[in-house]
């Protein structure tokens, strides 16, 4: 057995967190070689985490940008040494690895929360209405790893870093720019307190309460779809099946009203609070403690007790 | 340019899913099917480039069970011009793997010769996410996923993709594979007149043996669950007493 791990990095930024749950998850399998391919990338954090066999180290603007059609090329010069290919199940790696299995002729499995051998892997489906377990045939195996229910790898003695050529590399699509939202916040899918708001915050401005509450608790701010929808926030902050999916010790839910799409991306957290003014709403049948009131009030009074 | 849009018969999805006793599946037996979402908003962006005359032709194509001739009818009444059904299996219980779907709608793209593909970034039932980047990995096109914003100029498409810290820009040569995210439009509503008119629209009907492709699945199927429920909370009286409880278990 062995894998390769692709390490999520963006540019230079090495998502340490992510790469570090993701080698957790699949290190029983085996001695792990992490790929950290990026544009200026330092891979020594990476090569210091438990687990790791070896990091091979690459450089290109187009592995900077992630760029599907070039990482596929870059990831299939290596694949033959491995049982395993997998990585984070970020946006960067669910555009990059269904295409890398496709061309090994193998079937992906995207979004793995739980490996129960080399070969037999769970994955929520349905919104994660209902979970599967699933035997690969395949001789390699291809999964992204949702990482939210795995902790990050400890740090070790440093591995081998080596370093290996770019591939040819693809003209099929070309970068042209990101418009990336910089943020003090912590990183929504690693957070430990995520304070979140739906449609009932009503607005842009009104989102700022949302904010308040957070930074008084260090955490990341998420948004249901039809806050994101509305304008009141960024696609970035959306949680939920298609957006992201968290486990924070602590979720806060204000105004959200709780569509199953929704609880798919948090209903793992392990104490959900629910501050809602509809006694209906079906966030409350997930939420550990709930809150029936004008958010308005609720939120700022919540932000000054916990200052 | 011919646009090709692949869309899938799911379970509706307002409706609460059910286990069955044998943990073999989700029980999709008289439950309400739909059109993915995601697809819908496929088949609008096929149609919105028809209206501005950079689409000269909307194919719409569907693989699974003979049924899913419903959903192409849908995306007919929305105004695509025809249909193609591969039906590939005979159980609605029977998911096509999206390797096997990338191979059928490659041999369909060969034959058909569209100049772009738009797809839905994700099926709503096995919440894949796979089958558009399969297709351009098999015909050697570029993609772009999440799309949330599409220009089709000078034979490339400027795609704006949702990404984790944001959004990402690329351009994307032609032919290629868009997929696309929730944002990217609206899809309309068919109207009586235009439903009546689908039912005449041509379908076309193959099976994946007329394409020589095997849709044998590569993923044994072992048992399928519903997650442990939360207990029920409580619901309390004041911001005070919510504070309290936060410490009490020791979350702030």
């Amino acid at each position: 057995m062995s894998v390769l791990l692709i390490a999520e990095i963006s540019g230079a930024y090495i998502a340490l967190s992510a790469t570090a749950k993701a080698l957790s998850a699949v290190a029983p399998l085996g001695p792990v070689t992490i790929l950290a391919a990026g544009d200026g990338v330092d891979p020594a954090p990476l090569a210091a985490l438990d687990g790791v066999a070896k990091v091979l180290h690459v450089e290109g603007a187009d592995y900077g940008h992630q760029m599907p059609e070039s990482f596929s090329e870059l990831i299939l010069s290596i694949a033959p040494n491995f049982t395993h290919i997998v990585a984070p199940a970020t946006a960067a790696a669910k555009a990059i690895l269904p295409r890398v299995a496709a061309l090994l002729d193998v079937m992906v499995i995207t979004d793995v929360t739980k490996l129960e051998s080399a070969d037999t892997f769970e994955r929520p489906i349905y919104a994660g209405n209902a979970t599967q377990s699933v035997t690969s045939t395949d001789p390699i195996k291809v999964l992204t790893i949702r990482t939210a229910g795995f902790d990050d790898a400890p740090a070790a003695a440093a591995a081998p870093i080596e370093g290996v050529d770019p591939t040819t590399g693809s003209d099929l699509s070309n970068w042209v720019e990101d418009r990336v939202v910089k943020t003090d916040r912590p990183e929504l899918t690693s957070a430990g307190v995520v304070v979140s708001g739906g449609r009932g915050v009503g607005s842009e401005e009104n989102f700022a309460i949302i904010g308040a509450l957070a930074d008084t608790l260090n955490a990341a701010v998420g948004a249901s779809r039809a806050a994101v929808d509305s304008g009141y926030a960024p696609n970035d902050m959306q949680v939920g099946q298609t957006g992201k999916v968290v486990a924070p010790d602590l979720y806060i839910a204000c105004g959200v009203s709780g569509a199953i799409q929704h609880l798919a991306g948090m209903k793992d957290s392990k104490v959900i609070v629910a501050i809602n003014c509809d006694a209906e709403a079906p966030i409350f049948q997930v939420a550990d403690y709930g809150l029936v009131t004008d958010l308005f009030e609720a939120v700022p009074a919540l932000t000054e007790q916990l200052k | 340019m011919k646009v090709l849009v692949p869309v899938k018969r799911v379970i509706d999805y307002n409706v609460k899913v059910k286990v069955k006793a044998d943990q073999s599946s989700v029980d999709l037996a008289n439950v309400k099917m739909s059109m993915n979402p995601f697809d819908e908003i496929a088949v609008e962006e096929a149609l919105r480039l028809k209206e501005k005359c950079i689409a000269t032709e909307v194919i719409a194509i569907s693989i699974g069970v003979k049924k899913s001739e419903d959903v192409l009818r849908q995306a007919l009444a929305m105004g695509a011009d025809r249909a193609i059904l591969i039906e590939a299996a005979n159980d609605v219980h029977m998911d096509i793997e999206p390797l096997s779907v990338a191979k059928l709608l490659a041999k369909v793209v060969q034959a058909e010769e569209p100049g772009l593909i738009l797809a839905g970034k994700q099926a709503i039932d096995n919440d894949m996410n796979a089958t558009g980047q399969m297709l351009a990995a098999l015909l050697g096109w570029g993609q772009a996923t999440s799309a949330s914003m599409l220009e089709i100029t000078n034979g490339s498409a400027q795609v704006t993709r949702e990404v984790d810290g944001g959004l990402q820009v690329v351009n994307v040569k032609l032919p290629a594979i868009v997929t696309c995210d929730l944002r990217l439009n609206e899809p309309r509503y068919a109207s009586l007149p235009n439903i009546m008119k689908a039912k005449r629209k041509p379908l076309q009907a193959m099976t994946p043996s007329d394409y020589g492709v095997d849709v044998a699945p590569r993923l044994v199927i072992n048992t399928t669950v519903e997650p442990p429920a939360r207990a029920a909370g409580e619901i309390l009286g004041s911001v005070d007493a919510l504070v309290s409880k936060l410490k009490e278990v020791g979350v702030v």
